[in-house]
């Protein structure tokens, strides 16, 4: 059924879809709403039955999933930023005990200095916890990401991350097309635990594993997440069966016949990306964009099948892993190995900095002319940096430089309002 | 007074059984039949009191649920001694998920549990989680105030050795005053742990107005029994705090551990007491008040008190310390007074 | 259910970690000598016996005791005793009431009519016993029981002996000693009455018997050598005690002067008060002193008899004696002061000690004699082979209860030498010492109090001073018994191990260790109560 929407609440639409069991929730911005539309739902009876928590920490909320799942429920929370690097004791537990939740990450940024806009430093700090981490493109994406997530989480007993763009997403109103409860029904089972506490089987989860098993136990829980690559496209294929969507999967390419330049991202900005790259196109560019919807376990095979004959590739993304680089462009590059084509690094987006299709453009453009540097940081203003770093250089007790910059962005901007006045 | 000993050793008394009670009269502990829900083959220290006082808990829940129950185990000497790969001692469902959230991953079982129970594909099946004074009254202080507060159906028992001795004997939250610890070492011009420091939390469990919270040792079998009993006759949040030495931490015998439990309450360092929704209703009376130069005594803990020159001071604080919770726990009989 | 590798285990899977071999010490179950058991003159099995009483079996407690002591209601009257005093429970509050539990045993089962069994098999020997008393019945019982022929003569014309003619009845109400006797002659006794026994040897051949038990007591009174006036009336306690029992009642006038400390001494000195008189002990030394058993002492001045301390009698007139008052020297013996006093005495009673007829022994070749007793060995035969003796006629202390353990010990050696064996007693336990005890399990419960008559009907009558005690106080009492020494089953040592590693056998059974995962932590026998369990060093 289409709905005009907005994205919080056709995730919260979605996961009630799925007939959660129990419901966690701690609030952070942006993830409010979906937790709000959730918590809505479960009192009024639209989801049952549901225990619905209002915990006292994102490690608690993170922390009764992992009871609630061992215990045999479809367990479910949402976080974003800060909420998530609290849980981060309880997320790696969770994956580690093999435990299926289902997690929404709204995409924030982490501070300090706080922030409370996109990026993707939050999910991206979580790429070794052992989630699969799903990135959607869209609202719509978002929503079927989250009946996908718990058909993978639970035949794998894994659990999964759905990440989506906090406000870009969470917050937009759009054209959302919501599955009938029959048609979830069919495509998700209910939850079929592979352990369970149960006083009929009694069974020890969470040992202490030593040096004589922990290697094993860390290669085999490696090998599934190879397991959900193969797993991941037949549950995209068969929900595409179903719903007639396509959504999901490992990777998804636009416009990548023929393309020598080709751009790959997570997320929302794939969107101006491919407004981008039409653009380009048009003007003769042979550019394409390649979309990583699942950035862990990461696809290595599908990005290379993906990109065969490119000459270059423009790694954009929210988060860069600071003192070294673009992560996923590590990840690109590790993929294609030798034979890959020049890779740029391009951090953009941080903290909320909008990603205009202008700068893109011109990005992209000085990309196909082989102008760009290794890494390069968006509309950086980089008059602000030197300056900062000039003051530095003079004194080592310079004050925090957030507060430094912040003085020098006020001061511009104050010399901007003269000039206009 | 909470329990009523039965006079005449052979006929109740202290003792964990009898050969001339009625079945039902006796401990859980005294049956043939007792689940020993923590099996022999663990490693805690020899005469560990956490490790006796977990099987007495555990063993007397099972009892009361008809061995209905999951229990949540909070990182710590218990977890690790119990469960190291490829064996653990529970005979019991089991989860171990981290040091500071067990109280929230009981939470979680809880939840899921009911939602089976509606579901109908359950029947009644209840929630124990436990952990150390670290992982309760430090680390995971937060999840059990939000289990409390959210009155979530849950039986919380904290084993209380007074530090973190998985890690090597450093101060907790609960770590006595004047005691030696790896991190207040005996050394300085005031040796040990500071006076004035830590919580005692079964007075803020007592704070959130919780249908059920309680205080034990491990030296008073029948009393902890009857603890956990009524503990499980209640629905929503409950708390049950065991005093349990450690050989190891407090430098005592390892024959020495219900003794020293035992010096804790007779001396009113530690209180014994039961409170309902937030009020006091039963103290267990000292049977035979001491000083409480008799419970540090045996102690290396509490050593560099009793040097050439003992620190005549500290133990008088200490001994107000007792007398206090003697006054404010009722722990003497009024009619023996 | 499909288990993660290492995350998720089986439950209880720990079994295959002995943690046993961690042990520096072991814990060992033992059994100790209880500190009654080992004071009681007759070798009872006190805590045997207090076990089946807790229990509420009092028939089998009866049966227990009596494998010892065939007069349970005799000494529940009599017995000082001394189990009493050793008794562990008395450093905790106070002495368990043994010998108020075995007069209820005792009594219950004359009202219930218990009997002893019949030997099974006759042995076809034939043992002569001369005397009656504590010491000759006992040996009856015993040698009876091992299906010997047995034949008691007595001189005089009652059974009972000293438990007659010296114990007055107030103290032993003759229905209960009359009861206690008759038990042992159903089992099939002979007994001959008012038969002196002249010439053992002779006798023993013309009976054709096969070994003789001695038991003819000490009944000669002492005399003590008091300057006295014709007039003066001079008795011996034993003799004033035997004509109690008989149709004329001795003469003593009103002011009684008793001179002595023991026992008999008091005994008389209450049957006189009983009499209407106006009994006066006279004793050399001071109460602290005084043999007589302290209770005892305790009665009698509540009933009214004086008591002259640190004095002697130094004359005896028509109507008054004189005593000089003494002093303790250093060593605490009584020294003369050279001051004197006059009492008013219609006549005075020497409760000095008592000597043995020993007369039926002339002619019997061996016999070694010494202080005017028979000499035995450590089976309590004579120097005569097959003539045993036993009770007040060897060196000893001398009192009821032990003239029981005689008759039982040389039973048992008299029985082992007509089988031509020698019967060698079994290896005593080492004792169980407060020490070894966890007192904390016992709740507090002080002795039961006998009920005691009222004083103006003890100063009046004969009645039965002390009262027994009813069922309900009788099995209280028997379970403030603390079981020293010997495991009763608490279940503590089950319950305190951290490491599972005590198995319960069952009732009856007691425990065992399981040393695959006992780590020696010695919690076990910290937590005993009544420190049955030792820890032992592991070797190497």
């Amino acid at each position: 059924m289409l709905k005009q929407i907005e994205g919080s609440r056709a995730v919260a639409e979605a996961v009630a879809l799925c007939r959660p069991d129990v419901i966690c929730a701690y609030p952070i911005s942006p993830q409010t709403h979906i937790v709000e539309g959730l918590g809505e739902m479960v009192k009024a009876g639209a989801i049952a039955p549901c225990e619905f928590i209002n915990v006292e920490s994102e490690f608690a909320a993170m922390s009764v999933a992992i009871g609630a799942s061992a215990a045999g429920a479809r367990s479910y929370t949402a976080t974003a930023s800060q909420g998530l690097l609290f849980m981060v004791e309880a997320v790696y537990n969770a994956s580690g005990l093999g435990l299926p939740i289902v997690m929404t990450v709204a995409n924030r940024a982490i501070g300090a200095p706080i922030n409370i806009w996109n990026d993707h430093s939050d999910a991206v700090s979580q790429r070794d916890s052992g989630w699969l981490q799903l990135f959607a493109e869209t609202n719509q994406e978002a929503a079927d990401l989250h009946i996908q997530a718990f058909r993978i989480a639970e035949e794998l007993s894994l659990p999964v991350m759905v990440c989506m763009d906090g406000f870009i997403l969470t917050h937009a109103y759009e054209r959302v097309d919501l599955p009938t409860q029959e048609m979830v029904d069919a495509f998700l089972p209910p939850y079929a635990p592979r352990q369970v506490l149960d006083p009929g089987e009694p069974v020890t989860i969470g040992t202490m594993v030593g040096p004589e098993a922990f290697t094993e136990v860390r290669y085999l829980a490696h090998e599934k997440q190879r397991q959900a690559l193969e797993l991941m496209p037949a549950v995209a294929a068969e929900f595409r069966a179903a719903f007639g969507r396509d959504s999901g999967g490992l990777v998804r390419g636009y416009r990548l016949d023929d393309a020598e330049t080709v751009v790959i991202a997570m997320g929302s900005v794939l969107g101006t990306l491919k407004d981008t790259v039409d653009e380009l196109r048009d003007a003769g560019v042979n550019i394409g964009v390649l979309g990583v919807v699942s950035f862990r376990p990461f696809p290595s095979a599908a990005v290379r099948a993906a990109l065969q004959s490119v000459r270059r590739l423009v790694v954009l993304e929210k988060y860069f892993a600071l003192g070294s680089g673009g992560v996923l462009a590590a990840d690109v590059q590790m993929a294609l190995g030798k034979n890959g084509g020049e890779i740029y690094s391009v951090i953009a987006g941080l903290g909320g900095r909008p990603i205009t299709k202008k700068s893109l453009r011109g990005l992209l453009e000085m990309a196909v002319r082989d102008e760009l540097v290794q890494l390069t940081f968006l509309d950086l203003d980089r008059t602000l940096v030197a300056k900062q770093l000039a003051r530095e250089r003079q004194t080592r007790r310079s004050g925090p430089a957030a507060e430094s910059i912040l003085r020098d962005v006020h001061g511009t901007m104050a010399r901007n309002e003269g000039k206009k006045s | 007074m909470s329990f009523q000993p039965v006079k005449f050793y052979q006929t109740g008394t202290f003792t964990v059984g009898n050969r001339l009670l009625a079945p039902e009269q006796r401990s859980v502990q005294a049956a043939t039949s007792r689940r020993n829900s923590l099996n022999s083959g663990h490693r805690a220290c020899q005469g560990c009191g956490e490790a006796l006082g977990a099987r007495y808990a555990i063993d007397a829940a099972m009892e009361a649920t008809g061995n209905r129950m999951v229990v949540v185990n909070a990182t710590g000497c218990l977890e690790v001694f119990s469960t190291p790969y490829p064996e653990t001692s529970w005979q019991i469902p089991w989860i171990h998920s981290l040091f500071g959230n067990a109280p929230a991953v009981a939470t979680g079982v809880a939840a899921a549990l009911k939602v089976k129970r509606l579901k109908g594909l359950l029947g009644d099946v209840r929630v124990v989680a436990q952990g150390g004074d670290g992982g309760t009254t430090d680390i995971g202080f937060g999840c059990l105030s939000g289990m409390f507060e959210r009155n979530d159906d849950v039986f919380y028992i904290c084993y209380d050795n007074g530090g973190y001795m998985n890690t090597g004997v450093q101060r907790s939250s609960a770590t006595p005053p004047a005691a030696r610890t790896a991190t207040t070492e005996a050394v300085g011009p005031t040796p040990g742990h500071a006076f004035g420091q830590g919580k005692f939390v079964p007075a803020i469990a007592m704070a959130h107005d919780i249908p059920y919270v309680a205080t034990a040792t491990v030296a008073d079998l029948r009393d902890l029994e009857y603890k956990v009993r009524k503990a499980m006759t209640f629905r929503g949040a409950r708390y049950l705090h065991i005093l349990v030495p450690c050989p190891l931490g407090w430098g005592a015998a390892s024959k020495d551990t219900l003794r020293i439990a035992r010096l804790a309450k007779e001396t009113g360092v530690f209180p014994v007491f039961e409170a309902e929704s937030g009020e006091l209703t039963g103290s267990s009376k000292i049977r035979h008040v001491l000083p409480v130069e008799e419970y540090l005594r045996p102690q290396k803990r509490f050593a560099h008190l009793f040097g050439p020159k003992p620190d005549v001071a500290a133990i008088a604080r200490l001994q107000a310390l007792a007398n206090r919770n003697i006054r404010k726990y009722r722990l003497l009989d009024e009619e023996a007074l | 259910m499909d288990k993660p590798f290492a995350i998720t285990l089986d439950p209880g899977s720990s079994l295959a970690n002995r943690t046993g071999s961690w042990r520096t010490e072991r814990p060992v179950y033992v059994d100790r000598l209880p500190p009654c058991n080992n004071a009681c003159p007759a070798g009872e099995d006190i805590q045997g016996w207090l076990y089946h009483a807790e229990s509420g079996d009092y028939e089998a407690a009866w049966r227990h005791l009596t494998r010892d002591n065939p007069f349970p209601a005799i000494m529940g009257r009599v017995c000082y005793h001394s189990c009493e005093t050793a008794c562990n429970r008395g450093r905790l509050d106070e002495a368990v009431g043994i010998n108020a539990v075995e007069r209820f045993l005792g009594d219950e089962a004359i009202r219930r009519g218990w009997q002893f069994a019949k030997p099974e098999t006759e042995t076809g020997k034939h043992v002569l016993i001369v005397g009656a008393g504590p010491a000759g019945m006992s040996a009856a019982y015993h040698l009876r029981r091992s299906g010997h022929r047995v034949t008691v003569h007595e001189a005089g014309p009652l059974l009972g002996g000293m438990m007659r003619f010296g114990i007055p009845k107030y103290r032993l109400p003759r229905d209960v000693l009359d009861a206690e006797m008759r038990r042992v002659i159903d089992m099939g006794v002979e007994v001959v009455l008012n038969s002196k026994v002249g010439n053992l040897l002779a006798t023993m051949q013309d009976g054709r018997f096969d070994a003789a038990f001695l038991a003819v007591g000490a009944h000669i009174g002492k005399r003590a050598s008091i300057p006295a006036g014709t007039v003066a009336r001079i008795l011996d306690a034993v003799s004033v005690l035997r004509s109690m029992e008989g149709e004329e009642k001795p003469l003593l006038g009103r002011r009684v002067v008793v001179y002595g400390g023991g026992n008999t001494a008091i005994d008389v000195a209450r049957t006189a008060r009983r009499m209407g008189a106006e009994p006066i002990i006279v004793y050399r030394r001071t109460r602290d002193k005084m043999p007589a058993h302290d209770l005892e002492v305790e009665e009698a001045l509540q009933e009214g008899v004086m008591i002259k301390w640190l004095s002697t009698i130094r004359q005896a007139g028509e109507s008054s004696i004189t005593v000089e008052k003494m002093v303790l020297d250093e060593s605490g013996f009584p020294q003369p002061t050279g001051e004197f006093e006059t009492l008013e005495a219609d006549s005075v009673v020497l409760a000095l000690g008592q000597d043995v007829d020993l007369g039926l022994l002339d002619g019997v070749p061996g016999l070694e004699f010494v202080d005017g007793v028979v000499k035995v060995d450590g089976q309590m035969m004579t120097g005569h082979p097959g003539v045993f003796a036993g009770g007040d006629m060897v060196p000893t202390d001398r009192n009821i209860t032990v003239g029981v353990g005689h008759g039982k010990k040389a039973a048992r050696h008299i029985d082992a030498w007509l089988r031509g064996t020698t019967y060698v007693a079994p290896p005593k336990h080492p004792l169980a010492t407060f020490e070894r005890l966890n007192t904390w399990y016992y709740s507090d419960a002080p002795q039961t109090v006998r009920p005691v008559l009222d004083i103006i009907r003890r100063q009046s009558t004969f009645e039965e001073v002390q009262g027994g005690l009813d069922e309900t106080n009788a099995l209280f009492e028997a379970r403030r018994c603390l079981s020293c020494g010997n495991c009763f089953e608490c279940d503590n040592c089950y319950g305190v191990c951290p490491d599972n590693a005590v198995i319960k056998l069952g009732p009856g059974q007691r425990f065992e260790i399981n040393y695959d995962y006992c780590k020696g932590c010695g919690l076990c026998a910290a937590e005993c109560p009544c420190g049955a369990i030792d820890m032992v060093p592991e070797d190497g």
